[in-house]
């Protein structure tokens, strides 16, 4: 018999030990819960070089509280929220148990009190075209002292629509979890699939051809940052410019697979067609790119008008980087780099080069929009040896057949906006659960706490230099 | 001198033509999936191929195959397993103005409810003339179907060369676009931004979610099925997303303003 306080220390103790891991370099990637008939599992995952582990621990039906994570792994701040949201479980000793994806209607308490001090909602519906999301600002009238967010407008139900597709059907719905990194969260959900399966690597061809859809992916979101920033600058030629790339690489892909998403190519087993652009014509049309592309890309950067707004604007510390576990971009440009491709490699990526990594740490949305560039520069040595393979690689298969029975498993993909995770479950051939966490999930708790010393006109700057998706936090 | 200034000269114009003269790349587009032979399957057995049942008898008449392109979400799963019954229809003019107009074969009572919705509509957009403006309203997409519509604004596609714009209140919007299946949490905001514009106003569903909710569509209880539950829709566009031409079209299908020649726009 389990009593409530030995369940307590069991998962205490688990936390502990978790703790302990991250001292030693591994990283927090997620905080899960399942619900299952007779309990409810929690589940931490640890990313570490070589792939991710997973510590679960089950909480006995009738219980609906345990110590919460967050005291020990800040970064659990928002996975303890959502569970409590979801299930109804109750973290004890959580810093802050509001509503995260469950409305939240009433008028939030202003955290800055003072004289003249108000609070700006801004959002859901915001002017543009943007995704709904609200920004509650706290601010005498240019400062901004405290930023609150509600996300849960566009929460859509995605995790519950998973449950009993078929492995085929489910990767339909992975690729519109979230849009701008729809070939990313195809891959992560293919591998979790593939894992299952015991598909140990699909045929070389296909992981050559996931290389190219995912770098092209990054391209086109890396190209959306440069346009949102111009564009916040008041940058007209260069906004046009970089619009004007962007729909090329877009309708590159378009060519090559019928979507301008990459949608429908990454399916469990492999791809489903081979690109329809033939190796040279893309090898031609990607230095083509690269070279206009660069070209801009210095032009921007030495544009001194426009670097003075992004320098020293929103930096985020690197040892909260690092504490947090930042993904992708964002944690790279403090110092803090996991990219998946290269400490767990995938697919292609093993038998190809990143190329050259600079080291970035000012943090600021100046250091975010540097190391993007670079990232956009790796993705082209990418795309061009990827290319190069393919042409070499020979016959053979683009999929092989793909059947889950019963298990378990995790799966992830570098996205444009970081690592893309996949907890999935599967029961004779069917998904019984699968969670998926975005980069923007994990990423956008930190984004209110960089605006110390910003004011009002910079929020477009610092939201751009993020490249966050509200779809990929409000699943 | 500013690089800027020889940078934006260089390429030339690259803005399309469109709708004055065709387009290539729209021309060519690959639009949902459609039905090119019926064949004598069972409608019932075909159904099974589509994963968010677009496929399926008609209601009317069972015997007969239709394929609802509001619901399909372009995986191309028919097309493959049975190149003989179903293919991609070709080019971008993909949206209806009535929900049963982007069923295919056409069914029968269409014709008379489009002559009626198009009266309608003629009503609406007679105040609507050169210069328009667009508010856009996510309510629950998943971020593809915002890049295609603020692709609309660089200089490819450049829809201010058409007097459209992009306003920042609903207070001086003409034309909604709505994107997502209708997610709950958006509902109330929607609702409210509908509320708020002036009329004569035009509601544009963008995507196979805000037409039908696509994936989500049956199995969600965060969302509703497409945002015609919510707010009146004018325009339905298919599209998983719908590409930049796709959009465009529709709105000027809205807007009742067609290609300077003849041609399937200018029919009205």
């Amino acid at each position: 018999v389990t009593t409530a306080s030995t369940l307590d220390a069991r998962v205490t103790s688990l936390w502990d030990a978790v703790a302990h891991e991250i001292a030693a370099g591994h990283r927090f990637a997620g905080l899960m819960g399942t619900q299952r008939e007779d309990s409810m599992l929690l589940s931490v995952h640890l990313a570490q070089p070589g792939g991710v582990v997973t510590r679960d621990i089950a909480l006995p039906a009738g219980v609906r509280s345990y110590p919460a994570l967050t005291p020990v792994v800040g970064a659990a701040f928002w996975y303890e929220r959502e569970l409590h949201d979801l299930f109804g479980i109750v973290p004890l000793d959580h810093p802050r148990l509001e509503p995260l994806i469950r409305p939240q209607s009433e008028v939030l308490a202003r955290h800055v009190l003072g004289s003249g001090l108000f609070t700006m909602p801004h959002g859901p519906v915001r002017s543009g075209v943007m995704e709904s999301i609200e920004y509650l600002v706290e601010t005498p009238g240019e400062d901004i002292p405290h930023l609150n967010l509600r996300v849960f407008y566009k929460h859509r139900g995605i995790e519950k629509r998973f449950e009993q597709l078929t492995a085929r059907d489910g990767v339909l719905l992975a690729e519109r979890t979230e849009g701008v990194a729809s070939v990313a969260h195809a891959l992560a959900y293919c591998h979790a699939v593939e894992r299952i399966a015991g598909l140990t690597e699909v045929p070389g061809r296909a992981a050559l051809v996931r290389v190219l859809y995912a770098e092209l992916e990054r391209l086109v979101a890396h190209l959306d940052v440069a346009v949102r920033l111009a564009d916040a600058a008041g940058l007209a030629v260069a906004t046009a410019r970089f619009g004007t790339h962007k729909e090329r690489v877009v309708r590159l892909v378009g060519r090559m697979c019928g979507s301008r998403f990459g949608r429908g190519v990454v399916i469990p087993g492999g791809v489903s067609d081979p690109p329809q652009v033939g190796g040279s014509e893309l090898l031609t049309e990607i230095s083509r790119l690269e070279r206009s592309i660069n070209g801009d890309a210095q032009a921007l950067m030495g544009t001194a008008s426009f670097l003075d707004r992004l320098r020293g604007t929103g930096p985020l510390r690197p040892e909260r980087a690092s504490e947090h576990g930042a993904l992708g971009p964002v944690g790279k440009a403090s110092g803090f780099s996991d990219d998946a491709r290269l400490n767990r490699p995938y697919d292609g990526y093993p038998a190809l080069s990143l190329g050259d990594q600079r080291e970035h740490e000012a943090g600021d949305a100046l250091a975010r929009l540097r190391l993007r560039w670079d990232e956009v520069r790796q993705s082209f040595h990418l795309l061009r040896q990827a290319t190069d393979e393919l042409d070499d690689a020979g016959d053979g298969p683009f999929a092989v057949p793909c059947q889950i029975g019963s298990g378990r498993a995790t799966g992830w993909a570098e996205a444009p906006a970081g690592e893309v995770l996949y907890d999935v479950r599967a029961q004779d051939g069917r998904l019984v659960r699968c969670r998926p966490r975005s980069a923007s999930f994990h990423n956008l708790v930190l984004f209110p706490e960089v605006f110390a010393g910003d004011i009002l006109t910079d929020f477009p700057f610092i939201e751009a230099s993020f490249g966050l998706s509200p779809a990929g936090v409000a699943l | 001198v500013s690089p800027w200034v020889l940078r934006g000269l260089r390429d030339g114009v690259v803005t399309t033509r469109w709708p004055a003269r065709p387009d290539p790349y729209a021309q060519t587009w690959r639009g949902p999936a459609t039905i090119i032979r019926p064949g004598s399957d069972d409608p019932a057995d075909l159904a099974a191929l589509c994963p968010t049942g677009a496929i399926g008898p008609n209601p009317g008449a069972s015997q007969e195959l239709v394929l609802d392109t509001g619901r399909c979400v372009l995986c191309g799963r028919c097309v493959t397993e049975r190149p003989d019954v179903f293919g991609w229809s070709e080019g971008i003019e993909s949206a209806a103005l009535t929900r049963a107009g982007l069923v295919v074969p056409e069914l029968p009572e269409t014709e008379q409810n489009l002559a009626a919705v198009r009266a309608a509509l003629a009503d609406k957009t007679a105040a609507l003339r050169r210069s328009v403006h667009l508010r856009h309203v996510d309510a629950g997409s998943d971020g593809a179907e915002e890049q295609e519509i603020a692709a609309l604004l660089n200089p490819v596609y450049d829809i201010h060369r058409l007097g459209i714009f992009f306003t920042a209140t609903p207070r001086h919007a003409d034309v909604l676009l709505v994107t997502g299946a209708g997610a709950h949490g958006m509902r109330e905001p929607l609702r409210r931004t509908y509320d708020g514009m002036p009329d004569p106003k035009i509601v544009i569903a963008i995507g196979t979610d805000a037409v039908s909710g696509g994936m989500l569509g049956a199995g969600s209880d965060a969302t509703s099925r497409g945002v015609g539950e919510v707010v009146p829709v004018d325009v339905w566009v298919p599209g998983s997303p719908p590409p930049p031409f796709a959009i465009l079209h529709a709105l000027l299908l809205g807007l009742r303003r067609g290609p300077s020649r003849p041609g399937p726009l200018g029919a009205s």
